[in-house]
């Protein structure tokens, strides 16, 4: 059977993909979406990984929330690639928690700068991340409801 | 490391991150010109790697090696990645894709010579 050019690539049987229906998460401006969440989510949890390993005792705080927040991108990342409406409800609370842990972090950073010695990357609302942070999790929320399964 | 290397590489990150642009402005598909733009910062990449590790190898000063390879083993990665990913998606958002790894790698050479000239 020749294969149907205008048609997405379909995850086993479920045949084509309507614009609000399964994969839909993956295409169109998810698909940027899904590329800067892997893009934070490799930089925090590489980042992260080598702070806790090798400088654990300079800002163990900092250095854990960093890299938290780093397996926080990569659980949206997989989600939002997965697309499907399991993988949306896991993409839900992973942007969601993103949300709460920029906001908290980002005043408690502002608040008090004793326990955190080194930046983390919710520190500041994001700052060591051009504020990406603090935006991403609005996108997100906003892609979400777009493309919410029925 | 060369800072020329460097600098060329991030020149050309910032020009295909240019033309990823313009081209997901326009509505415009990814095209063989802008792969092709893509594989010539690829190649710089690679170039750099090389010439990183070396370098670190050989430098009397001190360097976090962990740090400054996984960079170059980044820098490497991240155009590749991107080109797939983009490659994927029929519309303009594949040209955002590029746009996002070719901003991502620009950075990700700016903080490469950071590391290489302050150790950290």
């Amino acid at each position: 059977m020749p294969e149907q050019p205008s048609s997405h690539r379909t995850e086993g049987a479920e045949g084509a993909v309507s614009p609000r229906g399964s994969g839909a998460m993956r295409h169109g401006p998810g698909r940027v979406l899904v590329a800067v969440y892997a893009v934070l989510g490799l930089s925090a949890t590489v980042r992260g990984s080598y702070q806790v390993l090798f400088h654990f005792s300079e800002a163990p705080l900092a250095y854990l929330l960093s890299l938290f927040a780093g397996l926080v991108y990569v659980v949206a990342t997989a989600a939002l690639v997965r697309a499907t409406p399991r993988a949306w409800q896991v993409a839900l609370v992973a942007v969601l928690v993103e949300l709460v842990g920029v906001l908290t972090v980002g005043t408690l950073t502002i608040l008090d700068t004793a326990d955190f010695p080194d930046g983390t990357v919710w520190g500041e609302f994001g700052r060591d991340y051009g504020w990406v942070p603090l935006l991403l999790p609005l996108l997100g929320l906003a892609w979400l409801r777009r493309t919410r399964p029925q | 490391m060369t800072p020329v290397l460097a600098w060329a590489c991030g020149v050309l990150a910032v020009v295909v991150a240019a033309l990823a642009g313009i081209a997901t402005v326009r509505g415009h598909r990814l095209d063989d010109r802008l792969l092709i733009a893509v594989a010539v910062l690829e190649a710089a990449m690679l170039l750099q790697a090389v010439i990183g590790f070396v370098a670190l190898a050989v430098t009397d000063r001190s360097v976090d090696g962990v740090v400054f390879g996984s960079y170059l083993v980044t820098t490497v990665l991240v155009p590749v990645v991107g080109a797939f990913w983009a490659l994927g998606e029929k519309s303009r958002w594949g040209t955002g894709v590029l746009l996002v790894a070719a901003l991502t790698s620009a950075i990700l050479v700016v903080r490469l010579e950071q590391v290489w000239s302050t150790g950290a």
